[in-house]
């Protein structure tokens, strides 16, 4: 028996398909886009949520739950600080919104890590999921996976083949957090949150690389429905600017 | 056992033809559908709209802050103006949802464009996908624009030039008609972000970027609006509404309502970068409540006893 090379080829390329085809990538050198170096905030939305401290009972665009309410109004950042809990609204909630500038690295091959200078907090943006449980953080627990066009996930880079463009974004689950604050006035999200980000670079017609990043903050016990927001940076050749400050209550 | 060669010669072919075939669709989003807004930011913004005088993180220049300051918005019962306040931009400046389709060409089944349906006060975009070039500089601008397209991975990114004279933001900070936008429209699943890049070579020193988000609504929206029209403000026949320079009376109104200091409500390029917190940080005072627009819904009244 004769088969031709044509059903050879396609042959072998359904059974590598069913079989998941060749050993995927590691993360790192499967990314579809380059999330490293240095991004400053650009605050061209909610102004006087990020940029000042808002006033108290100031909660617009929020979809607060009446129990959120009540705690908000309730917001004392003196009492935060004395708590040690002046970090509240640095959490993985709110941090991207948080004026300053983020590091984003490579930790090792499946692990990024991402950096804010404002409240010199870390994320760390896992592949894989943790080994066991650990305690709860501002920045919890987050599992990453690339999100590529005809294939969602892992570490793959998804199909495409060799001429295909790599284009793509990651995608960020974080839990396990500590309670903090959507807002620096005491607009709360719980320990049950989940912040669900999607991370896409977006390249300007006068050349500047942007970075967005669409946050979804699932939170049934504060929100009445998912709070999403987008956040834009822009990628800086260096680390100008890069001024690690503490967390602040107040400002 | 009896092999049919021949049939899977054939379902080779076949398989073979559908991967080359769907590889190109990969690349590709559904962006047809009718989305609901998510205005969780820039709430007041997109909703009543600004405050009057609020210009911050808006990279105006001088003249662009010039301009804004001079606007009355009494000028929109002036017909020339009617329509100002709603430039393609308020796509994601404005508070509505949007309706996408794609209109294809009956042969092929290609996209020749992509329609972003009317409001009430916003006209209706037309991204054309089929390669066709922008129209000389010296053609009408039209309220929506002229837009091209093409498909970068998933993201639709559109380009929008011939835009009319208007407002980047509802409160008269302007656009010149030589402003143009880059819109990019990035789809993760149920969620739609809408991210414009404004620039003007007129009145910013920099581009205006700003981003909106959507998700499906199942409720089909109206791809149609009426006409704007001219609104009555009572302005008196013969008047131009606007403020002469040093007397626009909304100058404070920031910093009275929110504590926020009037060199950041003029706004500028600096406004939109964390170094500007601490030019301001000595100078800002929080008030104690807020008092005026501050959201949130009122809790429910206790249960009847």
């Amino acid at each position: 028996m004769k088969l031709s090379p044509i059903f050879v080829i396609a042959f072998s390329a359904l059974v590598a398909a069913q079989r998941g085809g060749p050993p995927p990538q590691e993360p790192k050198a499967a990314a579809p886009i380059d999330l490293t170096g240095y991004w400053v905030s650009i605050v061209s939305e909610d102004w006087r949520y990020r940029m000042v401290t808002p006033t108290k009972g100031d909660y617009q665009g929020v979809p607060m739950t009446p129990d959120a309410v009540k705690i908000a109004d309730a917001w004392n950042p003196e009492a935060d600080t004395a708590a040690g809990n002046q970090c509240k609204s640095y959490g993985a909630g709110a941090i991207m919104r948080v004026p300053g500038r983020v590091h984003i690295t490579w930790d090792d091959d499946r692990t990024l890590k991402l950096e804010a200078d404002a409240g010199t907090q870390t994320r760390i943006f896992r592949f894989d999921k943790p080994a066991g449980k650990s305690e709860p953080s501002w920045q919890g627990d987050s599992i990453a996976q690339w999100e590529t066009p005809g294939g969602r996930g892992g570490g793959g880079g998804g199909r495409g083949g060799p001429n295909t463009p790599r284009t793509g974004a990651l995608k960020v689950v974080t839990t396990n957090l500590k309670a903090g604050y959507l807002r620096k006035n005491g607009v709360p999200y719980s320990e049950n949150a989940t912040v669900t980000e999607y991370f896409d670079v977006v390249h300007a017609r006068n050349n500047d690389t942007l970075l967005v990043v669409t946050t979804v903050v699932d939170d049934p016990k504060y929100l009445r429905q998912p709070f999403i927001v987008s956040t834009q940076f822009k990628k800086q050749p260096d680390a100008k600017g890069w001024d690690p400050t503490p967390c602040s209550s107040t400002w | 056992m009896f092999i049919d060669l021949v049939g899977l010669r054939r379902g080779a072919w076949a398989l073979a033809a559908v991967l080359a075939m769907s590889a190109p669709a990969w690349a590709q989003t559904e962006l047809a559908g009718s989305w609901a807004a998510r205005n969780h930011e820039d709430a007041l913004e997109r909703g009543g709209g600004p405050y009057a005088v609020d210009y911050a993180g808006l990279p105006l220049n001088d003249e662009g802050r010039a301009k804004a300051l001079s606007y009355s918005a009494d000028q929109l019962s002036m017909i020339e103006h009617q329509c100002g306040m709603w430039p393609p931009f308020y796509l994601a400046t404005g508070p509505f949802g949007m309706k996408i389709w794609n209109e294809t060409d009956p042969v092929s089944g290609t996209t020749i464009a992509w329609k972003i349906g009317a409001w009430e006060d916003k006209a209706l975009q037309t991204i054309w996908m089929d390669g066709r070039p922008h129209p000389s500089k010296n053609a009408p601008h039209e309220r929506g624009g002229f837009t091209t397209g093409e498909w970068q991975g998933t993201t639709l990114v559109a380009y929008t030039t011939h835009i009319k004279a208007g407002s980047i933001r509802r409160n008269g900070a302007p656009n010149s008609d030589e402003a143009t936008m880059t819109t990019h429209f990035i789809r993760h699943g149920d969620l739609l972000t809408v991210l414009e890049i404004i620039e003007d070579p007129i009145y910013l020193t920099e581009p205006d970027i700003i981003s909106k988000n959507f998700q499906p609504d199942t409720n089909a929206m109206s791809p149609v609006g009426p006409p704007c029209v001219a609104g009555y403000e009572g302005v008196g026949e013969g008047k131009v509404p606007h403020y002469l320079p040093g007397t626009n009376p909304s100058i404070d109104e920031l910093t009275k309502f929110y504590g926020i200091p009037r060199e950041a409500t003029l706004g500028g390029a600096e406004t939109m970068y964390p170094e500007f917190r601490k030019k301001i940080k000595d100078k800002f005072v929080r008030p104690e409540k807020c008092t005026q627009n501050c959201g949130a819904p009122a809790p429910p009244p206790p249960p009847a006893r």
